[in-house]
């Protein structure tokens, strides 16, 4: 078996119609066998100088790659065609080389020089392809070629070469996570693109590499909301996802002022601007002082979320759906939400992986908000071609939505569904019965009877389902039933499945008033068969015993002890125990009479009936559409979806302001520029983008006509110049008409005279009216605050610190020396209490509130007012997780400035950690002016261990060796569960 | 303090979105994968055998499965499993609705979605791919810029390329990607310039014993198929828009208009395309064109049962009614079925218990019907259920829900296309309960 045969027949074989498949011809499956030999044929027919050869050998080793199999020796021969002229070798190469560089990294490195190559080429698509493949090479010894490839293509005049660097963002990110700081920026410098082409990729890239620095996206926020309409599918999905949890950090939550906000909602959005400018002003001391009874007002950048994301219900993307109902789900007002209802039930008529996920999903919301599905409780009617999965699901919507008015019309359909041939489902049917009667007082006995009916069912699980939803029912009202109970002890004899043996059983004991001529005799019969009978029914017979000892000892005594003797030598130990445990309790002795007597209060005490719950109930703290809400359990990754903050954040971070002398400079210049501008968002191509192709410049030219009404640069068809217009507008538009709702807030604004915002006249008007129109050059100076959201603004108060119990033990390393003026002392007290009410405001912003709440308890000095020139810094374990990475801990870090001197650039210096342990550092802090304090906050990696983590602290001049030792108990993480899960928990560790 | 331990040691770098995807076959084989990260192991398709095995049916098998180290997502279309393997929180959906797209995608450039297809355009298929997803995200999903990058194949063109030596990946880069009408590809040309569009309505409705509807519902779709050069600038109007109830768009609609004016107005992509579904407002009553007698009984003691059924048309505007089939999921106790139609033929598969009658159309004056005996496993109990009956059918030139197209006016371009409206009404998920 020698290669050329093989060869040959490839050859004649590559005129059929589109086979690749070498691999399964006998010929070339000959050669797989000669162990040797193996793939020699492709190395010949790669190394040769035709195109069309080296074409057949890539098609048969992708389709070998395809398949799984192992072609990682023929990596020389294959990278040697990575500079091949012909297109689809070259692509084919590609796949080859992504998928094995990993494993052959020395030999990778030969076709660095050819993308590097490739990057350098005018022509666009070849510089975006040459970039995805280098950063798709997971080879750690490129690291800083793709570093330098990624901001050379992230400043690339084409946006598509853009868009593939926010791709190559999170490959190099994974490949080696020491280059965070670096991508940030790149990140950053991305975020502040106005084409839709990028906006999509890059959050991607955002929400991996860095989704806790919220602070990035303030600028961008106005921005990303205008352009959403236009972006990708999937590109929408993320972003929406991203700002749901933007929005909950940074706004207040709508619901808390139901009432109130019907009124306002309106002016919220159009004429609230005064109340905002002052606002931002006069907040914290209004709201400190009353901070319930200040009406509610939708910040107009909520609204402009909730008003943008709207039109996507209408997407054919389920994701994109999906993602708005989640988003106004967790943000809208109560009264809005209902919008979403539509859509969701749309989607029912989907592909059935769809509708599980989409079913899921509406369990939970329709707990919540029954209202919204209920117009459309016939959607949720089951077929009998429904999947089994899907049918359950309908089922647990078709419950929730069940009320009094509906309720006849459901328990119609649900007699449909119990005569159903999917069994499963009919068990579900049953217990969906059950919750209908519990929830539902009027049809309580309506539905008792008819699942007393069921029992004469011929299937088996059925009855069982029934019984055990029976019991349910009657522990409600006991004393009516009395016949149904005799009825039951009669099934015993037939029924065999235990769990419905042992409810059954349960029953009798606990009315066997009510059936006193029964029971002892049901006790005769299952003590006959105890031996032979499952765990959970011999408890319950033991139960039944003794229950009948104390009330009917007479004629039960003998069994009784019988029973408890056939117990005492059961094989488990739990039935065992129960035994021990009852015979002491009820059988009078010598010692223990105090017991006995009141064995009859705790056997017979009246027990309250179970609730029937939905298994959605507790969902809704996983953030809707996710995968965590949809498998009930955290899933890696998760990021909780943070509670709406008690007071909301400065709004005017989302500013966008132009530094005052850039635009002194460009004011001419901007005022030109100024309509092109707008249209830019919509027709979303910059002016910087050379025209690339032929619609490009033709869209460009598009808006331009569209924005300047009629320059008559364009198309010569002027009567369709309209139609033009409406061509780029058309879906722009939405995005357009909200900036203009923002020029007109801002118009308002500025005689107002807003609060800290610099601007003053028209120029900064535009500029900070429409986010998007002024992202360009100056993104590093705008980047003036870069955390200022987890940052609290200063109070008003003066500072000093708040002198500790904790001792000088954490400032052991520190060396330094000189001692500074001590600051008047009656400073003190105020202070503190100014900065409990920053920490509180800091924490409500970042984690649910459902967590232990912080107080000032726990706070411990770091470095000493005096140690510190006048600093002086505490710090406290906030005790939540840290936003950034879920294995750090969070700290909160208070400095107050006692000096009289401003301190400037405060911030972490190269800190000296122990192995394992890592910092990530709180944002700097760029001056804290005398008798100031502010809070920051740090994630510190213990490592789990108890080492202390030293770093230095940093002024402008002065550094403090400072160093936190964490007590073992803050090194534990929170972790949020229902009541349900807890209890479940608590079974599994109290057992055995 | 231990649970935080366990955590960080289980700490490594994970990744997000999809990391890798095998297809699966009916039989259980894995006949292709592609990873656009590092390699996941094959072995990790055991969790979804093990469920597969669980779910006893295909249709069971839960979408998302969790494992120790992944997630797997997956969907079932024509008799294949499309595996996705997750790393971390990924929005289910959006996964489950990029494997449908990648579904649909094959569908397109092969015309059917299946192993064969797949395994005969492997390559393609692994080009496809590496197009669509960039590191786990998706790149480009649409159907005019793929096609731009990648040629579908053609017997035509597959001969020509064994002869001329060239091959089926676009030497001319792709310029949708890059405009901001990333649906359309530039430099459009036809000499018969056309846009055609079918609204097609289905009916879905759940009929009970007596012939009563319990729920009906008319759910539509108008899909496109337009050939025109250059870059046509569209809007279509409707007689009467009112009646669309919620109706989803494809991206190339201009949103605002139809809020503001009920007139779809956008640029198309070229070629065939699902313009937008919508729903028909519950509120209306919706004409069911057909109905059905039946008499299914089986006897106590007995090992037969009788069957008998005649459909007839009703509310259905003058038009024949045509290809109508009705299938019948039989309970498990029935081995055969002896019966006899008046019309059409009928089928029954002992296996899965599944008859299925083709009618074909509707004459007033002779009902079909399908009459006979049932015979059961003798000493089994009789079902208690009697099966639903699934309806389909056909209604050429009418939209049941009465909506019309007024015009379509073509901006941007200077030719006169041909245009046409095609409508036509079918049975949805049409159940009659028995």
């Amino acid at each position: 078996m020698s290669a050329a045969p093989a060869y040959s027949e490839d050859k004649g074989g590559s005129a059929g119609p589109g086979e690749p498949e070498y691999g399964h011809d006998p010929a070339s499956g000959g050669i797989f066998s000669s162990d040797y030999k193996r793939h020699d044929d492709l190395k010949e027919m790669l190394d040769t100088n035709k195109d069309s050869l080296k074409l057949e050998a890539m098609k048969r080793i992708v389709a070998m790659i395809a398949r799984g199999k192992n072609a990682s020796d023929l990596f020389p021969a294959v990278v040697k065609n990575v500079a091949c002229k012909n297109i689809e070798v070259k692509k084919l190469v590609y796949v080859y080389l992504v998928r094995y560089a990993e494993e052959q990294q020395d030999l990778a490195l030969l076709s660095i020089s050819t993308f590097q190559r490739g990057l350098k080429d005018p022509n666009q698509l070849i510089r975006a392809s040459a970039l995805r493949v280098l950063s798709s090479i997971r080879v750690p010894i490129i690291v800083p070629i793709m570093m330098l490839a990624i901001k050379e293509a992230a400043s690339d005049m084409s946006p598509y070469v853009r868009k593939t660097a926010a791709h190559a963002i999170p490959k190099l990110y994974s490949l080696d996570s020491d280059q965070k700081d670096q991508l940030i920026e790149v990140i950053e410098k991305l975020l502040a693109d106005k084409t839709t082409l990028v906006a999509g990729s890059v959050v991607m890239a955002f929400e991996e590499v860095c989704p806790e620095r919220i602070d990035l996206i303030h600028k961008n926020y106005r921005k990303l909301c205008n352009l959403l309409i236009d972006v990708e599918e999937w590109g929408q999905v993320v972003i929406i996802s991203m700002l749901t949890r933007y929005a909950r950090t940074q706004f207040l939550s709508p619901t808390q002022n139901e009432s109130l906000l019907e009124e306002n909602a309106e002016k919220a959005f159009y004429g609230s601007e005064e109340d905002e400018a002052k606002g931002a002003g006069s907040e914290e001391t209004a709201a400190a002082a009353l901070p319930a009874r200040k009406p509610y007002v939708m910040d107009p950048d909520h609204r402009l979320l909730l008003r943008n994301t709207k039109p996507l219900l209408q997407s054919r993307s389920a994701a994109v759906v999906m993602a708005v109902a989640q988003l106004y789900f967790h943000l809208a007002p109560k009264a809005e939400v209902g919008v979403i209802a539509k859509a969701l039930v749309r989607l029912l008529r989907s592909h059935s992986e769809v509708q599980y996920v989409v079913l899921q999903n509406v369990a939970t919301m329709s707990i919540k908000r029954r209202g919204m599905f209920e117009p459309y409780l016939k959607s949720f009617y089951i077929r009998s071609t429904d999947p089994t999965q899907i049918k359950i699901l309908k089922l647990e919507v078709l419950t929730n939505l069940a009320n009094e008015t509906n309720i006849p019309t459901v328990l119609r359909e649900f007699q449909t569904y119990i005569r159903s041939m999917d069994k499963d489902f009919v068990a579900a049917t049953i217990q969906a019965i059950g919750r209908c009667a519990t929830n539902i007082g009027r049809v309580r006995d309506t539905c008792l009877n008819g699942l007393v009916q069921l029992l004469s069912n011929r299937d088996e699980l059925v009855v069982a389902e029934s019984v055990v939803v029976i019991k349910k029912l009657l522990q409600m009202q006991p004393a009516q039933h009395g016949e149904i109970i005799k009825h039951l002890a009669k099934l015993t004899d037939n029924i065999q499945v235990p769990m419905a043996r042992a409810s059954i059983l349960w029953l009798i004991g606990e009315y066997c008033e009510h059936v006193p001529r029964i029971a002892p005799d049901v006790l005769r019969k299952m003590a006959k068969s105890f031996t032979a009978e499952e765990d959970i029914v011999k408890l319950q017979v033991i139960n039944l015993a003794a229950k009948l000892y104390l009330t009917n000892s007479k004629q039960t005594k003998l069994l009784t002890q019988y029973v408890l003797s056939l117990a005492k030598y059961d094989q488990n130990y739990d039935i065992r125990d129960r035994a021990r445990f009852t015979r002491q309790l009820i059988v009078p002795s010598e010692q223990g009479g105090a017991l006995s007597r009141h064995a009859k209060k705790l056997f017979l005490a009246p027990k309250p009936a179970p609730v029937l719950e939905s298994s959605f109930k507790d969902r809704d703290h996983f953030q809707l559409g996710s995968l965590s809400h949809l498998l009930n359990a955290k899933a890696t990754g998760y990021q909780e979806l943070p509670d709406w903050p008690e007071e909301a954040p400065d709004p005017s971070v989302r500013n966008v302001e132009v530094p005052e002398w850039t635009k002194c400079s460009n004011r001419e210049k901007r005022k030109e520029k100024e309509k092109p501008f707008y249209s830019d968002s919509e027709g979303e191509s910059g002016p910087t983008e050379s025209a690339d192709s032929d619609p490009e410049s033709e869209s460009e030219s598009d808006s331009k006509s569209s924005s300047e009404s009629g320059s008559g640069e364009s198309s010569s068809e002027s009567d369709n110049e309209d139609q033009d217009e409406d061509e780029e507008k058309g879906r722009g538009s939405e995005s357009e008409q909200s900036e203009e709702d923002d020029k007109r807030k801002t118009k308002k604004k500025v005689p107002e005279g807003k609060g800290e915002a610099s601007s003053s006249d028209e120029g900064s008007d535009s500029s900070s009216s429409s986010s998007e129109s002024e992202m360009t050059s100056e993104s590093e100076e705008e980047q003036l605050e870069p955390a200022s959201w987890r940052r609290k603004t200063p109070p008003s108060s003066k500072s000093a610190p708040a002198t500790k119990e904790i001792s000088l033990l954490d400032l052991e390393d520190f060396t330094p020396p000189s001692v500074q003026p001590v600051s008047p002392p009656a400073i003190v007290s105020t202070s503190l209490a100014a900065d409990l009410e920053g920490l509180t405001l800091t924490d409500s912003t970042l984690v649910p509130s459902l967590l232990s709440p912080v107080s000032g308890i726990g706070r411990q000095e770091l470095l000493h007012r005096v140690a510190g020139e006048g600093l002086a810094v505490d710090y406290t374990f906030s005790r939540q997780p840290f936003s950034g990475d879920p294995h750090m801990v969070s700290v909160h870090i208070h400095f107050s400035n006692s000096s009289d001197t401003p301190i400037k650039g405060l911030h972490v210096g190269t800190p000296k950690l122990p192995a394992g342990i890592s910092i990530q550092e709180f944002p700097e802090i760029e001056s804290l002016a005398p008798g100031e304090s502010a809070t920051a906050v740090m994630g510190i990696n213990f490592c789990d261990s108890t080492q202390a983590a030293n770093f230095q602290l940093c002024t402008q001049t002065r550094q403090f060796y400072v160093s936190i030792q964490p007590p073992v108990g803050e090194l534990m993480a929170p972790v949020f569960m229902s009541e349900n899960e807890f209890k479940k928990e608590q079974g599994l560790q109290g057992g055995h | 303090m231990r649970n935080a331990v366990r955590r960080v040691l289980q700490f490594f770098r994970r990744e997000k979105m999809i990391h890798s995807l095998f297809l699966i076959n009916c039989s259980g084989d894995i006949f292709l994968e592609k990873h656009w990260k590092s390699v996941v192991s094959q072995s990790v398709c055991d969790y979804f055998f093990e469920a597969q095995e669980k779910a006893a049916d295909v249709e069971n098998v839960p979408p998302v499965i969790s494992t120790p180290h992944h997630y797997l997502i997956s969907i079932y279309r024509d008799k294949l499993f499309f595996v996705s393997v997750i790393q971390t929180e990924v929005p289910p959906l959006f996964v489950i609705e990029f494997l449908h797209r990648v579904a649909d995608t094959f569908q397109d450039y092969f015309g059917e979605c299946s192993e064969a297809a797949i395994k005969d355009n492997v390559v393609i298929v692994y080009e496809l791919l590496e197009e669509m997803l960039d590191n786990g995200f998706p790149l480009a999903t649409e159907s005019n810029i793929l096609k731009e990058l990648i040629k579908p194949p053609t017997i035509l063109r597959s001969v020509v390329n064994s002869i001329t030596g060239s091959s089926n990946v676009g030497d001319t880069l792709p310029t949708g990607q890059l405009s901001n009408i990333p649906w359309r590809r530039a430099g459009v040309k036809y000499t018969n310039n056309e846009a055609y569009f079918d609204v097609v309505e289905e009916i879905d409705a759940i009929i009970d014993k007596s012939g009563s509807t319990v729920f009906a519902e008319i759910q539509g779709v108008i899909d496109a198929c337009i050939k025109l050069s250059g870059m046509p600038d569209l809007s279509l109007s409707f007689m009467n828009p009112r009646l669309l109830d919620d109706v989803s768009f494809h991206p190339c609609i201009r949103f605002k208009r139809w809020e503001s004016e009920r007139v779809l107005s956008f640029i198309p992509p070229d070629g065939n395309f699902r313009l937008i579904s919508y729903r028909v407002s519950s509120q209306n009553l919706v004409a069911i064109p057909v109905y059905v007698k039946h008499s299914i009984s089986f006897k106590e003691n007995s090992s037969c049962g009788r069957f008998d059924i005649t459909i007839g048309p009703k509310q259905n505007m003058g038009k024949t009614i045509e290809g109508i089939t009705v299938t019948v999921h039989m309970p498990k106790v029935v081995l055969n079925m002896n019966l006899t139609p008046t019309q059409g033929s009928y089928t029954f598969d002992p296996v899965t218990k599944v008859l299925t009658w083709d009618v074909g159309k509707i004459t007033p004056q002779k009902l079909p019907s399908l009459k006979g005996l049932v015979n059961l496993q003798s000493g089994a109990p009789k079902p208690e259920e009697n099966p639903s009956l699934n309806i389909q059918f056909k209604i050429q030139q009418l939209a049941i829900s009465g909506l019309k197209v007024n015009r379509l006016d073509m901006y941007g371009e200077k030719y006169k296309p041909f245009k046409g409206v095609k409508y036509v009404t079918k049975a949805g998920k049409f159940q009659v309960r028995t």
